[in-house]
C-alpha cells in the first residue's frame, strides 16, 4: 500500500483532531463539553477505521474479489437475487439495520455520564459490531446468501445450528417483551401519545387497502401521504388531550395498555401481511430514516451542550436506571450501537443476494454498522442536553425517588443533581404532559432530548410539545412494527420446531395451527411485560439488562461462527480479528448473566430478590407492589422464570463457545482448506452466459 | 434525470429505487430487463403484480428486522 505524502498528512491530522476530540471530553471536569467535541471524536474514529481496519478486514482477512461472482450474478432471478447499485443497497441495508435499540441503550446508559457509553460505542463498533456485520454478510456473499442459522449448520454440524436456533427464539421473546415495555411506558396515562398511536392504526388501515386494491405501485406517494396523516394526528392529539373528555377516552393505566398491545400482537401477525403489518412498515421506515436525518442536522444546526457530567457516580452500581456495576453491565446496555447480534441475521437474510460485488460488502456491511454506531451517539447526545436532575427524574422508578415532584427533586437534588419541583413540573407542561416522573425505558427522555434540540431549530418553545410527541410516535411506531414482524417470526420458528414433532404443525396455511403458535408468541413475550408492567422498580431496570444478555449472546454466537470459517479458512493467523470480540462479549454475558442470577443484592440478582419476597412471605408481611398473598407467590414464580431464561442464554453461549473452540481445533489439524464456500467459478459462469 | 455530485455523475431515478428498494421492492426495470434477456418468452409480470408478489415475499415468510 505505497501511500503519497498528501494522504498521510491528511490521515495523521484526522487521527490528531480525533485523538484531541476525546481528550476534551476525557479531561473536562465539571464545566458542560459541546457536542461538537463528540461528534468529531466519533467521526474521525469512523473515519481512520474504515480506512485503515475495514481495508484491512476486506483484504488481509477476507481476501475479497472483485471478479468473484456474487450470488446476484451466479443466479440473477430480477426479484430476490439482483445485482443491485452500492448506495441503493446501503440504504436498504441501514433501513433493516436501524431500529430502536440504538436510541434507547445509550439513554440509559447516561446515567453514568457520557463518557463511558460514548467510549463504549467507539470501541465496540469498530473492533465487534461493525466487524460482526461485515464478515457475516462477506461469509453469506461466498455461501449464496445463505442465512446465519444454515451456514451455522453448514460449518459447524446440526447440533451447533439447533442450539443457535434455540438462542434465536429466546431472545426474540425478550426482545419484543422490552420493546413493548418501552411503548407502555411512553403511553401510560398520556392520552396525547396513546391518541396519535391509536391514529396510526386507520391511517396503516387505508394505505393497506389503497396498496392492495388501487395502485399498488404507488407505495411511494402512498407513504408519503401517510407520513402526512401522521403528522395531522399529532396535532390533533394535542387538541384531544387538551379536551378533558375526550383525553379521558384515551388515558390508559400500564397494565391495560400492555394487554392491548397483546391483542393487537396477536391480531397483526394473523391478519394478511398487506392489510396492516407492511403499510406500517412503510411508515415507520420512512420516519425513521427522516429522524434520523434530522437529528443529526438539528445537532449539528444547534451544537447544544452536554449538561451530564463525563462521568457520574453511579458506574458503582448503585444507579436508579438499571442496576448493576460498569462492568459488565454498561457493556450489555448498550448493545445496537456497538454490537447487535440481531445484525447478524440481518446481514445474512436478503442484503447478500443482491450485492454487486465481493468488494462492497466493506461499505454495506462495516460502514452502515458505523452509521447505526452513530445513530446511538446521536441518543446518548440528546440524553446529556437534558439537565441531569430532569434526566433522573424522569428514569429514576417511584420505589426509587418517590412519586410527587417535590419527593422527586428532594432525592435528585440531594444526589447532586440539583433540579427543582417547578422546574420538573414546566418540563412537563412545555412538552404537553401531566407529568414525566417515572417515565424510564429510554423514549420519553429521547423524546425531551429530542424536542429540545428540534425547537432549537424549528418552532422554539411554542413547537416543543409538538416534537416531543412527534419523537414519541416516532420510536413507538417503528417498536410496533418490530413487534408485528418479530411475532410473525417467532410464530413461524414455533411451527418449525414443534413441526418436527407434529408434522401438522407445520403448514402455515393452517389456520388453527397458525392461532396457536401466534398465541405462543403473543403469550412469550406477553409474560414478560406484564411482569414488568407491574414491577415496583419499573421493569426496564430488570429486563433491560436480560435483553441486553440476549442480544450479545447471539453476537457471540454469530462471532464464534466467523472464527470457525477464518480456521476452516486457514486463515487462523488473523482469526483474532473475530476470536477477540467473541471473547469480550463471552466474558460480558457470562459474567453478567451469573450476577442476575447470583447477585446478593436484590436489585440485580433474581435469587435474592426471590428469598426476600419468600422471608416477608413466611412472616405473612406483604412487599410492594403485590397487594396479596397470590401476588407475592407470582413475584416469587418469576423470578424463578427470569433464573431460568438467564441459564439458557448462559447454556446457549457456552456450548457455542466449546463447539466453536473444537471446529477451530478440528480445523487447525486439517491440511487443507475446508470452509464450504461456493467455488469462484467465473469463467464457467461466464460460459452458461 | 442526470445529476453531477463531487464530480460523479448519477442518475437520480437511484434515489426512487433507493427508497423503494427500503420497502423491499427491487427495481421493477431491471426485472423486465432480467426477463427480456434471460427468458424472453415469459409475459413479465404488471408493475403492480410485481408490487404485491414483493409485498408478499417479504412479509409472507420473516420479514426480518432489527431491534
Amino acid at each position: 500500500m505505497a501511500r503519497s505524502l498528501p494522504q498521510t498528512l491528511i490521515w495523521t491530522g484526522v487521527a490528531v483532531l480525533g485523538t484531541a476530540s476525546l481528550a476534551v471530553l476525557a479531561l473536562d471536569r465539571g464545566e458542560s463539553v459541546n457536542a461538537l467535541w463528540l461528534v468529531t471524536a466519533a467521526l474521525c474514529t469512523y473515519a481512520i477505521a474504515y480506512r485503515f481496519y475495514s481495508l484491512f478486514l476486506a483484504r488481509n482477512v477476507l481476501g475479497l474479489t472483485a471478479t468473484r461472482p456474487t450470488p446476484a450474478m451466479r443466479h440473477p432471478d430480477g426479484m430476490d437475487y439482483v445485482p443491485t447499485n452500492k448506495v441503493v443497497l446501503f440504504g436498504h441495508h441501514f433501513a433493516a439495520i436501524a431500529g430502536a435499540g440504538p436510541l434507547v441503550g445509550p439513554v440509559l446508559a447516561a446515567q453514568m455520564g457520557f463518557l463511558p457509553g460514548t467510549l463504549w460505542i467507539l470501541v465496540g463498533v469498530v473492533f465487534a459490531g461493525a466487524v460482526q456485520d461485515f464478515l457475516v454478510l462477506s461469509f453469506s456473499v461466498r455461501r449464496d446468501g445463505r442465512s446465519l442459522g444454515d451456514m451455522i449448520r453448514g460449518e459447524m454440524g446440526p447440533f451447533a445450528g439447533t442450539v443457535a436456533s434455540v438462542g434465536v427464539l429466546s431472545i426474540m421473546v425478550i426482545l419484543l417483551a422490552v420493546l413493548g415495555l418501552i411503548i407502555v411506558k411512553a403511553l401510560a396515562n398520556s392520552p396525547w401519545g396513546t391518541f396519535t398511536i391509536f391514529a396510526t392504526i386507520p391511517i396503516a388501515l387505508a394505505m393497506g387497502l389503497y396498496g392492495r386494491f388501487v395502485r399498488p405501485q404507488g407505495v411511494l406517494e402512498m407513504s408519503a401521504a401517510g407520513v402526512a396523516l401522521l403528522l395531522g394526528a399529532i396535532w390533533l392529539g394535542g387538541e384531544v388531550a387538551a379536551n378533558p373528555v375526550s383525553a379521558a377516552w384515551f388515558t390508559f393505566s400500564a397494565p391495560s395498555l400492555a394487554l392491548m398491545l397483546m391483542g393487537y400482537g396477536f391480531l397483526a401477525s394473523v391478519l394478511p401481511v398487506w392489510l396492516v403489518l407492511a403499510p406500517r412498515d412503510y411508515l415507520s421506515t420512512f420516519l425513521k430514516i427522516g429522524t434520523i436525518c434530522g437529528l443529526a442536522l438539528g445537532i449539528a444546526i444547534t451544537l447544544p451542550v452536554l449538561h451530564m457530567p463525563a462521568i457520574t457516580r453511579f458506574i458503582d452500581g448503585t444507579g436508579p436506571v438499571f442496576a448493576g456495576s460498569l462492568f459488565p453491565f454498561l457493556f450489555i446496555t448498550i448493545a445496537c450501537g456497538s454490537v447487535s447480534g440481531f445484525h447478524a441475521l440481518v446481514a445474512s437474510g436478503t442484503t447478500p443476494k443482491m450485492l454487486q460485488s465481493e468488494p462492497q460488502a466493506r461499505a454495506i456491511g462495516y460502514g452502515a454498522m458505523l452509521t447505526e454506531s452513530f445513530v446511538a451517539i446521536m441518543a446518548l447526545i440528546a440524553a446529556s442536553v437534558l439537565q441531569p436532575g430532569a434526566y433522573f427524574a424522569m428514569n429514576a422508578p417511584p420505589a426509587a425517588v418517590g412519586a410527587t415532584v417535590q419527593q422527586v427533586s428532594a432525592t435528585v437534588t440531594g444526589w447532586g443533581f440539583a433540579i427543582t419541583p417547578e422546574a420538573l413540573t414546566q418540563l412537563a407542561h412545555q412538552v404537553g404532559e401531566t407529568t414525566i416522573l417515572a417515565r424510564a425505558g429510554g423514549a420519553p427522555t429521547l423524546a425531551v432530548g429530542m424536542a429540545k434540540i428540534f425547537s432549537g431549530v424549528l418552532g422554539g418553545q411554542a413547537l416543543m410539545a409538538f416534537w416531543y410527541h412527534f419523537a414519541i410516535l416516532f420510536e413507538a411506531l417503528f417498536i410496533l412494527t418490530t413487534i408485528d414482524a418479530g411475532t410473525r417470526v417467532a410464530r413461524f420458528m414455533i411451527q418449525d420446531f414443534s413441526g418436527a414433532v407434529f408434522p401438522a404443525f407445520r403448514r402455515t396455511g393452517n389456520l388453527g395451527a397458525n392461532a396457536v403458535a401466534t398465541a405462543l408468541a403473543v403469550g412469550g413475550w406477553g409474560f414478560f411485560l406484564y411482569q414488568g408492567v407491574t414491577d415496583p422498580l419499573g421493569g426496564i431496570n430488570t429486563l433491560w439488562p436480560l435483553f441486553g444478555i440476549a442480544n450479545q449472546m447471539l453476537a457471540a454466537i454469530a462471532l464464534s461462527f466467523c472464527t470457525v470459517v477464518l480456521f476452516k479458512m486457514k486463515r487462523q493467523r488473523v482469526a483474532w480479528v473475530a476470536a477477540v470480540p467473541t471473547a469480550w462479549l463471552g466474558v460480558c454475558t457470562l459474567t453478567a448473566g451469573a450476577e442476575k442470577i447470583f447477585s446478593p443484592t436484590p436489585a440485580i440478582g433474581f435469587l435474592a430478590h426471590a428469598a426476600r419476597y419468600r422471608t416477608a412471605l413466611d412472616a405473612g408481611a406483604l412487599l410492594a407492589p403485590a397487594k396479596s398473598i397470590a401476588a407475592m407467590r407470582q413475584v416469587i414464580a418469576n423470578d424463578t422464570v427470569d433464573v431460568t431464561l438467564t441459564m439458557l442464554f448462559m447454556a446457549v453461549v457456552i456450548t457455542m463457545l466449546i463447539t466453536g473452540a473444537l471446529a477451530a481445533w478440528r480445523a487447525v489439524r486439517e491440511i487443507s482448506v475446508t470452509a464450504r464456500e461456493v467455488p469462484d467459478d467465473m469463467h464457467l459462469l461466464r460460459q452458461n452466459i | 434525470m442526470i445529476c453531477t455530485c463531487f464530480g460523479k455523475t448519477f442518475d437520480t431515478r437511484i434515489l426512487g429505487d433507493a427508497a423503494r428498494l427500503m420497502l423491499g421492492v427491487p427495481a421493477y426495470d431491471a426485472y423486465v430487463a432480467h426477463l427480456a434477456a434471460r427468458h424472453p418468452k415469459l409475459e413479465p409480470l404488471s408493475r403492480d403484480e410485481f408490487f404485491l408478489n414483493r409485498q408478499q415475499a417479504r412479509f409472507g415468510q420473516s420479514g426480518l428486522r432489527c431491534c
